[in-house]
């Protein structure tokens, strides 16, 4: 074999695999073993059960639209921070951590008495008929909060590593203002918008301790898929809860490979 | 995820105070492991056994406690924190333990009133002035009610609101099974927001103002309105409701292998002290000492109560009642 330019290759591939073998892949092959005694039949049975189902839906569906919501509103934050010079930038750059720093269940609280009927902001939506808190929209806006700094996060780099050169050619080339941003600079920020998105999107499906403040909890309609992870654990059947973990697990898998996949696609087309 | 953050600092300080009893041989330790609202009244109960233990042998005893939902807290013994004692909100969290060979079979039976030193029941707590003029349980089902209680899948508390209910109807004229599985259908129609845990549906009724009426501990009830305010919340007793009796229990296997059994025993026979009975009542939990029972007697209305027997026990009624596809979860709530 010939010599690689980099040396070190096998050492640090071994260390590599042997750390996320312990802190990835162990913790998911227990649960795996766990959840293995009940078998595909047994897997269906669970998750065709109606309530399990609507918190399924509530859950990926709540968790997808947040991610949505959060690259567009991420995008346009990300953009004002690198593009903008203005006082009091870099203590709003800051406060865009916030949501990381903050213990889960603190947030789950604040949010909650804020959109709660007598709450802040609920009171002045109270009048419209417009319930946030102990609904599906107060799930997804517990969300939207834990979600929204990766995808600024994450696209700031590339927007500072941009290379304004490009734009001025696109103009001086005669694209309008709109043609240079979604032919030109969008392909170029794809990719990190989409890896912002799918961590955002991770984020917001394993969501816990915010989310079940201000969810309501009833079953079929403000259920999310880990509170009936947590009923399976409070009637003490550790399997079930395992299994509904195995199949949470399973379906973000197959999300993620798909936005990774999306991902390279986004990149040739970038790459035009 | 609080009471995590919580069980974190208390497991580390739980080291500590390992440490610290290896380094003076003489002195012992005894674990708690006990459900929410109790964290007060195990605090006064456990100051006042250590000062007796400490007269009566010279030892010093410390005794840690640790607090959580019921089922949650049975888990962790299950899974290996080592409780010398278990005070749990039902007797079904401890028979789960019991199961897997932790404690003996007949637990219940070791101690007066079925291992249970203290009882509550369940009353409705609603707002000043009961402005939707609630007296009794067939109020709750009223056009435009809305009951506030936790889920029974996740919380003791609620499985004995449930039970309650459920009973009641049961025990009206002409009252059967199906009468009683109707009402509580309607029942859980009227409840907007299921919360995990009591103390959780004490906040969403208390400080995010949902509900005309929480189901409550009447232990929690009395304290909420205690510290939350007594010109904002009124108290009242249904007609009749369940005799909430949360046991204690030595844990064999633990004790066994720690040496600390004579401590643990003492600490639970402690409970039924005219001494250990009064500070119960203090705690709003209804002592079964006469004396105390005297003292406290205008805190406690009178209220007819049925038990758990009522249901075939505790494991009969988890399994009819709260386990998967279980009467629960046919009622059909939210659909």
């Amino acid at each position: 074999m010939a010599r690689r330019v980099l040396p070190g290759f096998g050492l640090s591939l071994g260390y590599t695999l042997a750390y996320l073998g312990l802190i990835v892949l162990l913790p998911l092959a227990a649960l795996a073993v766990k959840a293995s005694g009940i078998g595909a039949a047994g897997l269906w049975k669970i998750v065709s059960a109606p309530p399990v189902f609507a918190a399924l839906r509530l859950s990926f569906g709540a968790a997808l639209l947040s991610a949505v919501i959060n690259a567009a509103v991420g995008l346009l934050v990300a953009w004002v921070l690198v593009r903008y010079r203005f006082p009091g930038r870099r203590l709003i750059d800051a406060l865009v951590d916030l949501p990381f720093a903050l213990p889960t269940a603190v947030a789950g609280i604040a949010l909650t008495a804020l959109y709660a009927p007598n709450g802040w902001v609920g009171s002045w939506l109270a009048p419209f008929g417009i319930k946030v808190a102990f609904t599906p929209l107060g799930v997804l806006i517990a969300m939207i909060f834990v979600g929204f700094p990766f995808v600024v996060r994450t696209l700031q780099p590339v927007l500072e590593a941009l290379d304004r050169d490009i734009e001025e050619a696109a103009t001086s080339l005669g694209a309008s203002r709109l043609q240079t941003f979604v032919r030109v600079l969008f392909p170029l920020l794809l990719p990190a918008l989409l890896t912002g998105f799918a961590l955002a999107l991770a984020r917001a499906v394993g969501e816990y301790g915010s989310v079940i403040f201000i969810a309501g909890n009833i079953p079929m309609k403000s259920e999310i898929l880990p509170l009936v992870i947590v009923k399976q654990l409070e009637q003490f059947k550790y399997a079930d809860a395992a299994a509904v973990g195995v199949i949470m697990l399973v379906l973000s898998f197959l999300l993620l490979l798909a936005i990774s996949l999306l991902q390279r696609w986004s990149r040739r087309w970038a790459e035009r | 995820m609080l009471t995590n953050l919580r069980r974190t600092l208390l497991g580390s300080l739980l080291w500590l105070g390992v440490a610290a009893a290896g380094a003076q041989a003489a002195d012992v330790s005894l674990l708690n492991v006990s459900y929410d609202p109790t964290r007060e009244l195990y605090k006064d109960v456990s100051a006042a056994f250590a000062a007796q233990w400490k007269k009566d042998k010279g030892d010093t005893v410390t005794i840690n406690a640790s607090h959580g939902g019921s089922g949650k807290q049975a888990r962790s013994v299950i899974d290996g924190l080592e409780a010398d004692v278990v005070t749990l909100a039902l007797a079904y969290d401890i028979d789960v333990i019991a199961d897997k060979g932790l404690i003996k079979p007949d637990w219940q039976q070791r101690l007066p009133h079925n291992s249970t030193p203290y009882t509550s029941t369940i009353v409705f707590l609603v707002r000043k002035g009961n402005p939707k003029g609630i007296k009794d349980w067939n109020d709750l089902i009223k056009p435009g009610v809305e009951v506030i209680t936790p889920n029974p899948k996740t919380s003791g508390g609620a499985r004995w609101n449930y039970l309650a209910a459920w009973g009641y109807a049961l025990k009206q004229p002409g009252g059967d099974e199906a009468k009683a599985r109707e009402f509580v259908a309607a029942l859980f129609k009227h409840v907007p927001v299921l919360d995990t845990g009591a103390r959780g549906s004490t906040t969403t009724f208390v400080q995010r103002g949902q509900g005309d009426v929480l189901l409550a501990w009447e232990n929690e009830a009395l304290l909420a309105r205690q510290e939350l305010g007594k010109d904002q919340f009124e108290i009242v007793v249904p007609s009749i409701s369940i005799l909430a009796e949360p046991p204690v229990a030595v844990v064999d296997k633990v004790v066994d292998k720690r040496g600390s059994r004579a401590v643990a025993e003492a600490y639970l026979n402690f409970l039924y002290t005219p001494q250990a009975q009064e500070i119960a009542g203090k705690h709003y939990y209804r002592p079964y000492d006469e004396k105390a029972a005297a003292k406290y007697a205008a805190v406690f209305p009178k209220v007819a109560t049925f038990t758990i027997a009522e249901f075939g026990g505790w494991k009969q009624a988890q399994a009819a009642h709260f386990a998967d596809g279980g009467v629960f979860d046919q009622l059909g709530v939210g659909q």
